[in-house]
């Protein structure tokens, strides 16, 4: 049984162009109906869609689906996913010593670009850059290694060019040689929790040859990706809309195949009795709204490409300290914090035009 | 130098000596303070009505993640005649909200209620997610490394 979704809801995918792209559900856009915002009714329209689920889950990646929301909204989500959802970040590198052929500055900006597995929400932030550094916004890390040659190396193989690791002993500057100097309270306060250091234990950050040496100190502080991409928590985020494939009239069975080859593996269904063709309605999440379909003249008038226009398939991938599942709560938690920031101020600004019942004082533009 | 707003979140934890007695504790960046006034986060432009029916505002530090959600949100309601945002220049770290209303009616407890609603909706959304979390109907797999 196909889903039926309503015309309004749907976004035309035509041969040469896209059309009905707008959202109109706002009051006194159709004359018989209400539109306006309605927290009662939006509650029950999502339990009738699915809003927001689950589909999907690994270590890296969530997907989530929302429905019944704006895209405006939805918007609202992913940018926030990517700059306003906190994470801690290499922000000072203070170089002891770096004989590597890399330079201090190039250095230390791939050092803050590693990706740690600290808890943001433990920290805090620092409101000034240089506000004192403390155990409650900061975290050390420390680098200390030398190249040398190693002084038993295996026996080279014939035929065979030595191997730096095997002539040299700590021969590349790896993620793991950052070790976390515990201060304060820290090693209280973050017993139980992974030990701090990189997610990636192996991020090749420079090459060394015998007698060069790395000596740093690094301190990791909270930030949002708005400062700078090294805070952002997801590797990617972004979000789909639902496709729609609409057949308006049955496919005759000897052109089943072709039909179905225009669409992604596992879109269309072949009935292998009646060869009665019909969409997957699970699987047509799986199509990328080709319109190969729409090339084909036997095919022209019998099917309909759309997607649903408040149908959002979110993907979110991880490359922070945040499980996957969490990044969506956060960034709503981040988005409720704006609103509260903005409308206390609306308020206090009310409140100010009460007390003063003079005119409307206004600000130069 | 103690940083007394540590010590109310988290009682009894040291401000770290090693770091307020390292030599490079006291490298400084040069600043520019810039903020020593503070900044209104709402501000109403020039051209509103006395009555603020119609009304520009200007709000700081925020840009379309807000801006764009507001808008929706204030269209939903069948008093607004008109509403729009805009992020004026890329470098300005501000967006401003034209809102107009039917019957003389307030912008200004427009906006406050479209706030709300906004907020509310992110809470249902907010509820819906860790319902379903819960459930755990969701396909799951391990990926290999």
């Amino acid at each position: 049984m196909p889903t039926h979704y309503d015309s309004k809801r749907l976004v035309h995918v035509g041969a040469e162009r896209v059309s009905n792209v707008a959202s109109t559900d706002f009051p006194g856009h159709y004359p018989d109906e209400d539109n306006s915002w309605n927290l009662d009714k939006f509650k029950e329209v999502r339990k009738g869609f699915v809003s927001p689920t689950n589909k999907y889950l690994n270590q890296r990646l969530a997907r989530v689906e929302t429905s019944g929301v704006d895209a405006s909204i939805a918007n609202a989500f992913r940018r926030i996913l990517i700059a306003e959802v906190p994470t801690m970040a290499i922000e000072r590198v203070y170089v002891w010593d770096n004989t590597t052929v890399i330079v201090d500055e190039v250095l230390s900006h791939r050092l803050g670009l590693v990706p740690l597995n600290v808890d943001p929400a433990l920290f805090l932030y620092k409101t000034h850059p240089d506000e004192q550094a403390t155990d409650r916004n900061t975290l050390v890390f420390k680098i200390d290694i030398t190249c040398s040659r190693n002084p038993h190396p295996p026996p080279l193989k014939p035929n065979e060019d030595p191997s730096p690791s095997d002539l040299y002993i700590n021969h590349e500057l790896l993620s793991k040689h950052m070790v976390w100097e515990p201060a304060g309270g820290q090693e209280q306060a973050l017993r139980g929790l992974p030990h701090p250091g990189p997610t990636n234990p192996n991020i090749v950050l420079a090459k060394l040859r015998p007698g060069q040496s790395v000596v740093m100190e690094l301190h990791a502080v909270k930030g949002v990706g708005k400062d700078h991409a090294k805070f952002s928590p997801v590797a990617t985020a972004s979000y789909r809309l639902l496709p729609h494939i609409q057949i308006l009239k049955p496919i005759p069975p000897h052109l089943g195949e072709k039909f179905q080859k225009c669409f992604s593996p596992g879109v269309i269904k072949i009935d292998p009795d009646t060869g009665e063709v019909s969409v997957d309605e699970e699987n047509v999440r799986k199509d990328s709204v080709s319109r190969e379909v729409l090339r084909h003249p036997e095919f022209a008038d019998s099917v309909k490409l759309g997607r649903v226009r408040d149908f959002f398939m979110f993907n979110i991938e991880t490359e922070s300290a945040y499980p996957p599942e969490r990044l969506f709560p956060e960034a709503l938690k981040v988005m409720r914090e704006k609103i509260s920031i903005i409308r206390q101020a609306a308020e206090a600004l009310k409140a100010q035009l009460e007390g003063t019942t003079a005119d409307v004082e206004m600000v130069e533009a | 130098m103690t940083n007394s707003k540590c010590r109310r979140v988290f009682p009894g934890i040291e401000v770290l000596s090693t770091l307020a007695s390292s030599p490079l504790a006291s490298l400084r960046f040069v600043h520019h303070d810039t903020m020593t006034e503070a900044i209104p986060k709402i501000k109403i432009l020039q051209g509103a009505t006395a009555d603020l029916s119609a009304a520009t505002y200007q709000i700081h530090d925020e840009s379309h993640t807000i801006g764009n959600a507001l808008r929706w949100m204030l269209m939903k309601n069948p008093k607004v005649e008109f509403c729009g945002y805009s992020v004026p220049h890329p470098s300005e770290n501000v967006i401003n909200v034209r809102i107009q209303m039917y019957d003389n009616l307030s912008s200004l407890d427009a906006l406050i209620n479209a706030l709300g609603n906004l907020d509310n909706l992110s809470e249902a959304i907010e509820e819906a997610y860790v319902e379903d979390l819960r459930k755990e109907t969701h396909e799951t797999w391990t990926e290999e490394f």
